[in-house]
């Protein structure tokens, strides 16, 4: 178990009043403390930690959020917020002294507007939920995480959350454009709206992907988007993971930029074909789906010119999708690839690295080299067109070591990452799991300026603390000025 | 007031962070510059140096099947987009020119500008901004320490995105010292559906239609009918409503002929072809009709988009204005024909259900006399000036630039 902040003993003596406290600002429900009751939310989708919450408490208003903050931040007590609870880096794991504060209740979609291109929701509107309410009108949301049908999109926001369409249609950080937030001291801000880029500090692109450490969203503004006039996907098979990668490589220096380009390697395909009989062909090292979308003809044209590469760099299965059912087919193996790794092993850990595409054939003979040295197997699923892995490594928790042989493969990988030009994390955020792994990209310094701002919103380290940043510093430290130069630089310029 | 030339001229890195320790340690007020194309925007700063990044230049990498490139924050602009037009790229977010808008000549500016401005063009509805396309920066905070965030790979949330937090901060946080963009392919064919003589109201719902549509659409803009003899040598016969739509040859005309079926209520629509639609969509993005050579007050408005024509109206009331319209009526070039009216025009906004107003051209003493950038709620602004004090404690890089200096806030 990784080690989270001490707990402040004064608090955990205090919580029978501060539980009272709680009650007078949510009422009724809103207050969970039994401990039968908060057991569902010990832990979120990283389930291998667990902790029980001091309280919980699930606000019904903009105004109880703001009293509850205002009231913690007041007393010293540290907040966790939680969406969905579908955080895959622990996110939103609970800490024994902090008050989990869960935005389930915001749950209504509460303005449409069409012309603008503009919904207003509550954070705890399921990502699936904004494209339910305007899909009958031909708009959709894009950003598509794999968990959509149960993740928030407060969580998304905290998450700076992708999935399959971001290569086209970017990341929730691309399609928000506006956020009411409740910030630690009780302060409402609100930071963009119905209109476009921000009229100081882009404190929109700062809060999105933060984590839950900078402020809790009570309001989210998002474009939506109209569904293009066709999608059509090509299901291509390779001999080498090599070969898909350069296929994928010659795609975009053509100039296509495919709605979703997936690659699935052959642990990950026989998994999927086991599971969902999607008719996969079993021959192929590595499996590439790429979805071409919009208007017919501009797909029928590409989808051609998609096949000319694929076959140029010898892929030996190519179907291209005949109709909406069989487009279905293609990707019912992708997405359900967790779950059917999930089928041929008791436990999975699912890692998150980022590297430019170039290196995929480097990583994934990395990959085999470390699956040897820690002796256990791992299965590929792969946004192939933006570079975003997902290591998915098999374990058997009842094993004793299996968990943390599998936690030091899942480290390695993302050093590996790392050093060829990646990142630690493309979409499932920090949180507790890759904290300690951190100083792999940055150093001191960089780390500093990051806790800085965290201290700009949160001087007392109160909202989410522990997570992302593998140790704490007081905001007064941090403030401190180190400077070393002092000479006067370029002595031999003229000057006035 | 500043000095003329810059006097603190990097050409390294290492230098930038020496220069701005220095200054630190001096209690030096800084003026940042690139080229210093975008000087005259903001509020007038009293600053004893200007450090210019104009010598920190050159790319440090260029992938284009990557989609990825970097550079020195002082490269040249038009330098790098000749290198991506080389490669058949360019930036997405076709980041527009102050230059002939503020009375200096076209093509001057550089990377690092590109990103403190936060600069975008007509396809900023389609493509987002600068923000939206910068994967990676280092830069130099007002610390004097070199700090680095963000990478070279599309999807990344490893830490807070300071890349986009510097966006459009005016060079008052850091000093960007390398700027890693995303960038991507150009478009083989553009075509620009055009609609003649309607109403700013017409014309707003007209563009609502074309976006809201499934025809991809990369920009929509209005140009009313006192701003379109200055259009494409004057070949704009009447008040313009105009569409922009761009890809493969074969997927334009497609598109062209349904959204021609789709506007067929608001009239008959015209076609500019690839030379022209490229000309057109450059001039709006430049805002050719108010690059005039005076000094008369011009905004920069952005409100919801069928918000714009109904601020325009109610300003019309009040004030000689003059106004056209991109992002599909969200953001509205504003020439005003004697002062700046901040205040009725910051009502207005208010009144339309919100955005903000930037006066990006105007005399120094009266950039001095007014709120040249939106004035924020009280949270927010105490937010702002505490995120300015965690990059630059003493308040050297561009002190006063966006807000007016106040005391900083007690440690």
């Amino acid at each position: 178990m990784l080690k989270m902040p001490e707990p402040d003993a004064d608090v955990l003596a205090r919580r029978k009043s501060i539980v009272a406290d709680l009650r007078d600002i949510v009422p009724g429900e809103g207050v969970v403390d039994a401990t039968s009751e908060m057991r569902a939310f010990e832990t979120d989708a990283l389930t291998a930690y667990r902790q029980m919450p001091l309280v919980v408490v699930l606000p019904e208003t903009v105004e109880q959020v703001s009293r509850v903050l205002r009231y913690c931040h007041k007393n010293g007590i540290r907040v966790v917020p939680r969406g969905s609870g579908t955080s895959l880096s622990g996110g939103a794991l609970p800490l024994a002294d902090a008050v989990l504060l869960v935005m389930s209740r915001f749950n209504r979609v509460l303005d449409i507007d069409y012309a603008n291109r503009a919904v207003v929701v509550q954070p705890g509107v399921t990502n699936l939920g904004i494209t339910h309410a305007v899909q009958d009108e031909g708009f959709y949301y894009a950003p598509d995480p794999s968990s959509q049908i149960a993740c928030s999109i407060g969580g998304n926001i905290a998450e700076n959350s992708g999935g399959v369409h971001s290569l086209k249609y970017g990341l929730t950080t691309n399609n928000v454009l506006g956020l009411e937030v409740v910030l630690i001291n009780g302060d409402k801000v609100r930071l963009g709206g119905k209109h476009l880029d921000s009229e100081g500090y882009d404190l929109l692109a700062l809060m999105t992907g933060s984590e839950g450490l900078l402020g809790v969203v009570t309001e989210v503004t998002v474009r939506i988007l109209q569904k293009p006039e066709t999608a059509r996907a090509a299901l291509i098979g390779f001999p080498t993971s090599e070969t898909a990668g350069q296929c994928v490589a010659d795609i975009i220096a053509a100039g296509i930029i495919p709605g979703g380009m997936e690659m699935m390697d052959r642990p990950a395909i026989h998994a999927a074909e086991d599971f969902v009989h999607a008719d996969y062909p079993l021959d192929v090292e590595a499996l590439l789906i790429v979805e071409l979308d919009g208007p017919e003809a501009e797909v029928d044209f590409l989808l051609a010119e998609v096949e000319a590469l694929a076959l140029r760099n010898g892929a030996t299965t190519i179907r291209v999708s005949k109709s909406e059912e069989e487009r279905a087919t293609f990707w019912a193996g992708r997405k359900a690839a967790f779950p059917s790794v999930g089928r041929i092993s008791p436990d999975y850990l699912c890692m998150d690295g980022t590297i430019p595409r170039k290196e995929l054939p480097r990583v994934l003979a990395g990959m085999r080299e470390l699956s040897e040295i820690h002796g256990l197997r791992v299965a590929n699923v792969f946004h192939a067109g933006d570079g975003n892995l997902h290591p998915l490594i098999l374990y058997d928790a009842n094993k004793p070591g299996e968990l943390a042989a599998a936690e030091a493969f899942g480290a390695d990988i993302l050093r590996l990452c790392v050093k060829v030009g990646g990142v630690l994390t493309g979409e499932h955020g920090v949180g507790v799991e890759k904290r300690e792994l951190m100083p792999e990209m940055f150093n001191e310094i960089d780390l500093d300026q990051q806790m800085r701002v965290k201290c700009a919103f949160d001087e007392k380290h109160l909202l989410n603390p522990g997570k992302v940043f593998p140790q704490l510093r007081r905001c007064a430290e941090l403030g401190r000025m180190h400077i070393h130069a002092g000479a006067m630089p370029f002595p031999d310029i003229p000057r006035f | 007031m500043t000095s003329g030339d810059p006097h603190l001229r990097p050409t390294t890195e290492d230098q930038v962070r020496d220069a701005v320790a220095w200054a630190a340690v001096e209690k030096t007020p800084l003026e940042i510059v690139g080229h210093g194309s975008k000087r005259a925007i903001g509020r007038p700063m009293q600053t004893a140096e200007t450090l210019s990044l104009a010598d920190l230049n050159g790319l440090t990498l260029y992938e284009p099947d990557e989609l990825v490139l970097a550079a020195w924050a002082g490269t040249p602009l038009v330098e790098i987009e000749k290198v991506l037009a080389e490669n058949n790229q360019r930036f997405e977010f076709e980041p527009m020119d102050y230059g002939p808008l503020l009375g200096e000549e076209p093509g001057r500016g550089t990377i690092g500008g590109m990103l403190a401005a936060n600069l975008a063009g007509p396809r900023r509805l389609k493509a987002g901004a600068a923000r939206d396309h910068v994967l990676g920066i280092r830069c130099v905070t007002g610390r004097g320490e070199i700090v680095k965030s963000g990478g070279r790979v599309v999807k990344n949330v490893t830490g807070y995105d300071l890349s986009k937090g510097l966006a459009g901060s005016w060079g008052t946080l850091a000093v960007l010292t390398e700027v890693t963009m995303k960038v991507l392919p150009r478009a083989q064919t553009e075509a620009t559906s055009v609609l003649f003589g309607l109403t700013d109201s017409d014309a707003t719902a007209a563009m609502s239609l074309a976006m809201g549509s499934s025809g991809e659409v990369a920009s929509a803009a209005h140009l009313p009918e006192s701003v379109k003899g200055r259009f494409i040598d004057g070949q704009l016969p009447r008040a313009a409503t105009v569409l922009r739509l761009e890809g493969f040859g074969p997927s334009v005309d497609y598109r062209f002929e349904r959204l021609a079926q789709l506007l067929a209520p608001f009239g008959p629509t015209e076609r500019l072809d690839d030379a022209q639609s490229r000309q057109l969509w450059q001039e709006v993005r430049d805002v050719k009709p108010f690059a005039d050579g005076t000094m008369r007050p011009v905004w920069r408005v952005s409100v919801a988009p069928m918000e714009g024509h109904a601020l325009v109206a109610a300003l019309r009331l009040k004030a000689g204005i003059d106004a056209f319209y991109d992002w599909q009526g969200g953001l509205v070039w504003l020439r005003m024909e004697a002062g700046a009216d901040a205040v009725g025009l910051r009502q207005a906004i208010r009144a339309v259900g919100g955005g903000h107003a930037t006066l990006v051209r105007a005399a120094p003493e009266l950039r001095r006399s007014v709120d040249v950038f939106q004035p924020q709620p009280g949270p927010l602004a105490a937010l702002s000036a505490r995120l300015k004090a965690e990059f630059d404690p003493i308040g050297i890089l561009n002190p006063g630039r966006m807000a007016a200096l106040k005391a900083p806030e007690p440690a």
